[in-house]
């Protein structure tokens, strides 16, 4: 069940939970991560769906919320990882149209696992929590067809 | 830099972190999840979720407004099919690439720039919903 420890999870999620806090308690914000596609493609394109209120208020603070979690996993790197910079071995074409299914998906769910996994669970969101459920489920069966069709890693 | 962008950037620098710490940003931890190999990512999510819930169910009784102003209001939404549709062709690329939108952020942090790939589809991904879906 937990081939590389748990405590590097409960650490982890633990930090996790007190950035979003944070955000919270300050700001009233709920810091998730997926809306930074639309917010940002407000900057590029006149599509109304992207100049939405809540886009266009968003989208600075986004920015410095998305610069802020590649410095941390940054910093994470260059002080306590034990393997320091580090690349994936999951190719080229998993990456891109599994991208592309992320970005499409997170914003026509308008939630990822962090907005509705960590924000909408923890504000009670039944609609969160069916989000929640069905992309761990597909997940779960895209990953385990991969395997049996022996696309590696 | 107004005193939100600072907060939001702190908490951004914080979230990161933790999900390095957590093996987030790395697509290979996610996958071993979602091959039911090793379940770390649900107590991760757990303890996350322990933690913002205390902020956002149990702070408010006590403080009336966020620090900076605004107004405390948790994070509902309303559901539809497109909310379940979205979540299912989310976990087929969730399945395909190990990679959701914070853990790519911070996948780029430790390095590893094959993510930009996903990322660079991630937007052209979330362009074609909000142009013909949105």
């Amino acid at each position: 069940m937990f081939p590389l420890g748990v405590m590097s999870y409960i650490f982890g999620g633990i930090i996790i939970g007190l950035a979003v806090s944070f955000v919270y308690i300050m700001t009233g914000q709920h810091a998730t991560q997926s809306s930074l596609f639309s917010s940002t493609l407000s900057y590029f394109s006149k599509v109304p769906f992207f100049n939405r209120k809540t886009y266009l208020e968003s989208r600075e603070w986004r920015l410095y919320f998305a610069a802020g979690v590649i410095l941390g996993a940054l910093v994470y790197t260059v002080t306590i990882s034990p393997d320091g910079f580090w690349t994936t071995s999951v190719p080229w074409w998993r990456l891109l149209l599994g991208g592309f299914l992320v970005g499409f998906g997170t914003r026509l769910s308008s939630g990822c696992t962090s907005g509705h996994g960590i924000s909408g669970i923890a504000s009670l969101s039944t609609t969160s929590l069916f989000a929640v459920v069905t992309f761990i489920v597909v997940g779960v069966i895209t990953a385990n067809l991969m395997l049996m069709l022996g696309v590696v890693p | 830099m107004n005193n939100r962008n600072i907060v939001l950037f702190i908490g951004g620098i914080v979230f990161g972190f933790g999900l390095a710490v957590g093996g987030m940003s790395k697509p290979e931890i996610v996958l071993s999840f979602l091959q039911l190999k090793d379940i770390g990512l649900v107590v991760l999510m757990g303890a996350a979720t322990g933690v913002t819930f205390v902020a956002i169910n149990v702070v408010p009784r006590f403080v009336e407004k966020p620090v900076l102003g605004g107004e405390f209001k948790p994070r509902t939404r309303a559901l539809s099919r497109n909310t379940l549709i979205g979540a299912a062709i989310f976990g087929v690329g969730w399945g395909l690439s190990g990679q959701c939108p914070g853990s790519a952020l911070s996948s780029l942090g430790i390095g590893n720039l094959p993510v930009l790939l996903g990322m660079a589809a991630m937007f052209l991904g979330a362009y074609v919903m909000g142009r013909f879906f949105g």
